[in-house]
């Protein structure tokens, strides 16, 4: 009490003093302004959180969508490093180029692009095509395990380029392919239709009644998945019994180091076909960078407009709900007012309201939205990616809501004469 | 003497001492104010009035009379469109818009019919609003508050919300929310226009001790019973200001108030 009791007359004296400035403005320091709009907010909480709603819907499907987009061409990225990205395709297109043009590939074809620069495994394959009803059996005779199977011609490095997995047996290998063996490799599924279990027993398949040495069965690829439906033999012996391939039957699986595959896809015809490159057509992996934006301007266009017109409803909801305010508050204006308020401080205290609820709202969306690419992910066993930029942006949005929303409340709260206000 | 007498009792709601006796709280020097037409209205006339420091005046006049336009120009809410009005001393009637909101948040405390509190804050935060906006400083504002609502009796319902108060009680803490900022007038328009007899007697009582304490009390009303308080009265009829017929100053010193 000492204290104020000395204090006082000081203060007094200025404010009182004969020539008092009347620049001496009242003042609405940035805390008062925050603490009034926050009390102004939370006098009716559930209005105020019904009002923000629209932000967070607005807002949550912006962070989502984009989200949601980034996670799936992400994905589809992802996959397409794995394997796509290192795989070549050489098509012999021969006789589109020239009539009298045979069989496009060189005997050592798996030879001169593996000695490329970046090639992993090379190998010619082609499908052999048989003219009888049942082209496989587990037996020479009867007629109970007769099959129609695709019959696949494929060079070792076919093989291993395609990365398979063995449920049994054994791959067979350039010793098989010299000598044009009599082997054949089924796929699971091919083996059980045969009937054949196990390879303790040595089994045999008669192709066209030509019989082969089951030497392996494959579980699995990574690449080139029709080797499971197929009976493989090695391309040397098909050549022997079956000749060359027909016009076009003929491709080529080249697996190559990351990075390696459009450059190799460059050389690969030269490299086989010196004197003639055009008899043969190279199939690089297409470019990831397209075919992101690709999926991204796909998706991404429609639910973007939905969120701008979620937002819209929520700017919306926030002029409106904030003009009743304005009208039903204007006794409190009148009072703020007669206190020494000035009408900018009544137009910041409104801007402050509408915005701060648009940036509460825009946060909330945020993390909904962030919480929706997080589920989506954890459901489809993806990653989930969201740009930061669009995490800092979505409560910018909101705040940018909330304010431009509040424009026009703000406007006519301040516009309120005092005197009027008073009156109710 | 009477207000170092009431300093020591540390209450807030010290009457202003301002620019000495000698200068009145409010001076209008044929303060008019016409509305623009068409056609102009003459709300209030030219009219001189003086208030002294520590006076107690009521005006009295039946509704449609003048008296919100008197109330809007003294309390500065409306400028006048002619003469010259002088609030402890500084000429306002050519203040802008930003003065007057100034003026209005320093020299004069509000006390309206309908109490004006704002209904989900606590009374504490009801009477800290008056110190929002006229550059008061955050550390002692708590401190204030509560002492200006201990002045007027309501010590115990500090953080009661005015839902849960009588119609005395919120009066009341309009009247603290009045006097928290110290000014040198507390303009109160029918102060007790919204209250039962004899919680307008409790409240006119609060009025008279102020007045004793040394605040300049003006008083807007059209109940005579109410005007009676006042050591002068002022009637208003027909926006024309005049001295009450036969109700001269109550107590032989105050010097003459109205002329026309």
């Amino acid at each position: 009490m000492t204290d104020r009791r000395r204090r006082l007359p000081r203060l007094r004296s200025r404010r009182h003093s004969h020539e008092p400035s009347l620049s001496a403005f009242s003042s609405f320091s940035p805390r008062d302004l925050f603490g009034e709009s926050l009390a102004g907010m939370l006098q009716r909480p559930a209005r105020s959180a019904l009002t923000g709603l629209g932000t967070v819907l607005g807002v949550g499907t912006f962070v989502a969508v984009l989200g949601l987009t980034a996670t799936t061409s992400s994905q589809i990225d992802s996959r397409f490093d794995l394997l796509s990205a290192t795989e070549v395709t050489v098509e012999d297109v021969g006789r589109q180029q020239n009539e009298f043009a045979g069989y496009a590939f060189p005997d050592d074809a798996d030879d001169r692009i593996e000695a490329l620069n970046g090639v992993q495994h090379a190998g010619v394959y082609w499908q052999v095509r048989l003219t009888g009803t049942d082209t496989v059996r587990a037996s020479p005779l009867g007629d109970a395990t007769g099959e129609r199977a695709q019959i696949l011609a494929a060079s070792p490095g076919t093989l291993q380029a395609a990365l398979p997995t063995l449920a049994q047996g054994r791959l067979y290998d350039d010793f098989q392919q010299d000598t044009s063996a009599r082997v054949a490799l089924l796929g699971s599924g091919t083996a059980a239709r045969l009937g054949i279990t196990t390879l303790e027993t040595r089994p045999a398949v008669f192709i066209d009644g030509e019989p082969f040495a089951v030497i392996g069965v494959i579980d699995d690829v990574q690449r080139k998945a029709d080797l499971l439906m197929s009976v493989v033999v090695p391309s040397s012996t098909a050549e022997r019994l079956w000749g060359v391939p027909e016009e076009g039957g003929a491709k080529m699986l080249v697996a190559t180091s990351t990075g390696a595959a459009a450059q190799v896809a460059r050389e690969a015809p030269t490299a086989l076909r010196p004197d003639h490159p055009e008899y043969l057509k190279a199939t690089p992996p297409p470019d990831p960078r397209s075919l992101r934006s690709s999926v991204t301007s796909d998706l991404g266009q429609l639910f973007l407009l939905l969120a701008a017109i979620c937002l819209v409803i929520g700017a919306v909801g926030i002029a409106n709900t904030t003009l009743v305010a304005v009208l039903e508050r204007t006794g409190e204006i009148g009072l703020r007012r007669a206190l020494g308020a000035r009408s900018r401080h009544i137009t910041l205290q409104f801007l402050t309201e509408s915005g701060t609820l648009g940036a509460l709202g825009g946060l909330v969306g945020t993390s909904v939205g962030v919480i929706t690419v997080v589920a989506v992910a954890v459901v489809r066993d993806w990653t989930p990616v969201v740009h930061p930029v669009t995490l800092a942006a979505a409560p910018a949005v909101g705040l940018a809501t909330g304010l431009l929303a509040g424009l026009y409340p703000a406007w006519r709260a301040a516009r309120i004469q005092p005197a009027e206000a008073l009156r109710r | 003497m009477r207000l170092r007498a009431h300093t020591r009792r540390g209450s807030p709601q010290a009457p202003v001492p301002g620019p000495g006796p000698e200068v009145p709280v409010m001076e209008f020097r044929g303060v008019g104010l016409t509305y623009p037409g068409p056609p102009p209205v003459t709300a209030l006339r030219p009219c001189d009035l003086i208030v002294r420091r520590g006076e107690f005046v009521t005006v009295i006049g039946p509704s449609g009379s003048g008296k919100s336009t008197f109330l809007n120009v003294a309390g500065l809410l409306d400028a006048p469109t002619e003469g010259s009005y002088l609030l402890d001393g500084i000429d306002v009637a050519g203040a802008g818009e930003a003065a007057r909101a100034a003026l209005r948040g320093r020299h004069i405390g509000f006390v309206f019919q309908s109490f004006h509190l704002m209904p989900h804050r606590s009374a504490l935060e009801n009477v800290t609003l008056a110190m929002v906006y006229n550059r008061s400083g955050r550390a002692d504002r708590t401190a204030r508050a509560r002492a200006a609502l201990t002045r007027v009796g309501l010590g115990h319902r500090i953080d009661a919300v005015p839902t849960r108060l009588s119609g005395g009680e919120r009066q009341r803490v309009a009247i603290a929310r009045a006097l928290v900022a110290r000014p040198s007038l507390l303009l109160c328009d029918e102060p007790t226009g919204n209250l039962d007899t004899a919680t307008a007697e409790s409240v006119l009582a609060l009025l008279d001790e102020l007045h004793a304490e040394g605040m300049t009390v003006l008083v807007i009303t059209h109940d005579p019973a109410v005007a009676a308080h006042g050591e002068r009265t002022v009637a208003i009829r027909d926006g024309v200001l005049a001295e009450q017929p036969g109700r001269g100053p109550r107590r032989a010193l105050l010097p003459q108030g109205v002329a026309e």
